[in-house]
């Protein structure tokens, strides 16, 4: 199963997990703030409205609910 | 903003005038005075560099060139092997259209939204068929101001440009870049070309151009132009490559044959003026323009000469 690090913190994740669905079993719940610094999540969870943007092993805007997680990954949000 | 006397002139004050309304200007316009660096890709260039830093500082705009090194700290993105930069500082980089509505509200002006189908001595018709009456009108058409005034000569010629915008990417890019080949593309009046230039906007995107074609009307995206542009800014910057874009656009400049804009009175119509033709120095030399026709029209001394913009001057 893989591990990856989300903010600091090291999680276990099932196969196949998306790093939005692991970010939110995280407890985290802004992935990403807007312009104005309001919090951001995940909404439509298909690669559209780029509303789930973390960094992911430094690239910034990645989406995270296209992205699987890989062993030894690391996830920052905002 | 050297290409001539008259449009270093023009830039000069208004990057003043800039400065000027800065310091109290809202967020919302944007205005980072990030400065612009001109990047020189090799000797050739670089000499190119220090006859421009010359001429700056022969009119008072003192500049700073830099050495590879220098221009590496500057801007750790640029590739490696680039010879140097001319570092103009303060200049600045605005939201144009935010700065636009401040204008507008500062000034007091009625604002009506309406479709003009010409322009005579002292009245617009609009395409309603109802026409409005002024002391004294300003045509300010952009590349459309030919077409409201049929009798006059208005020497402009569409130039289209594309522009794409990335995600925000704080500190990617520091200065406007642009490179020192820019002048031989800008230059050539025929023909279609490329070159680096990007500006960091407040929030951290990234406005990336830029191309220039000449007898293109269409406001599409032309692809392979798009393309072309953006490994011209890879080329210099390949870091550029992994950004993520959010959008693509088009824009006409209205060039003149002597690429200075045509601001003044209009030949044989009466208390109508123009200021159009500013090509791709429209947003920096607004003010300027501004300032130097309302003291024309009431009667004061400008504070440069009209006499180079003047719309007659072709005739
Ligand atoms: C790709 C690109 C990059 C550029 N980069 C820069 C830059 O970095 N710095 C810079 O300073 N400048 C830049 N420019 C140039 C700048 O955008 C223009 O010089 C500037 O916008 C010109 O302003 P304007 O008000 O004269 O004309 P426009 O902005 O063209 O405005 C003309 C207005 O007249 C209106 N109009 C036209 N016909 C009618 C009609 N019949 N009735 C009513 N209204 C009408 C139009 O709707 C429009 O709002 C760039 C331009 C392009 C295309
Ligand atoms: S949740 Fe909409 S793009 Fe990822």
């Amino acid at each position: 199963m893989p591990e990856i690090t989300i903010d600091g913190r090291r999680v276990t994740v099932r196969e196949q997990t998306s790093v939005a669905a692991a970010i939110l079993q995280a407890g985290v719940s802004s992935f990403r703030r807007s312009v104005t610094g309001e919090p951001r999540a995940a909404l439509c969870g298909m690669g559209i409205c780029y509303e789930c943007r973390v960094t992911i092993d430094g690239e910034p805007h990645a989406l995270s609910c296209q992205t699987l997680c890989v062993d030894g990954m690391v996830v920052e949000t905002t | 903003m050297d290409d001539s006397e008259a449009q270093f002139a023009l830039t000069r004050l208004s990057r003043e005038l800039w400065m000027e309304l800065s310091p109290d200007l809202p967020r919302s316009v944007e205005y980072e005075a990030c400065g612009t660096l001109w990047v020189a890709a090799d000797e050739e260039e670089m000499r190119e560099v220090r006859r421009k830093q010359e001429f700056y500082a022969s009119r008072g705009v003192s500049t700073q060139i830099l050495d590879a090194l220098q221009l590496r700290e500057a801007e750790p993105n640029l590739r490696d092997g680039l010879a140097g930069a001319l570092l103009v500082n303060q200049d600045s980089v605005v939201y144009p259209p935010c700065a636009a509505v401040e204008l507008i509200a500062r000034s007091g002006a009625t604002v009506l939204r309406a479709r003009s189908v010409g322009i005579e001595s002292q009245k617009v018709m609009l395409a309603n068929g109802e026409s409005l009456e002024a002391g004294v009108i300003i045509n300010a058409a952009g590349i459309h101001a030919g077409a409201l005034m049929p009798s006059v000569s208005v020497p402009i010629a569409p130039r289209k440009g594309h522009l794409l915008i990335t995600d925000r990417y704080p500190g990617f890019v520091r200065h406007q870049l642009v490179e020192l080949g820019y002048l031989k593309s800008a230059h050539s009046t025929t023909g279609s070309s490329v070159a680096f230039n990007v500006q960091p906007r407040r929030t951290g995107q990234l406005l990336i151009g830029s191309s220039r074609q000449f007898g293109v009307n269409s406001p599409d995206i032309d692809a392979p132009m798009m393309a072309r542009m953006l490994r011209r800014a890879t080329d210099f910057m390949p870091g550029i490559a992994r950004l993520s874009a959010i959008r693509s656009w088009t824009g006409v400049r209205a060039a003149t044959p002597d690429k200075l804009p045509l601001i003044g009175p209009c030949p044989g119509l009466p208390h109508a003026f123009i200021a159009a033709g500013h090509e791709g120095l429209g947003i920096t030399t607004s003010l300027g323009t501004a300032r130097i026709l309302t003291d024309h029209i009431v009667g004061k001394t400008p504070p440069i000469p009209l006499s180079p913009y003047l719309p007659d001057r072709h005739a």
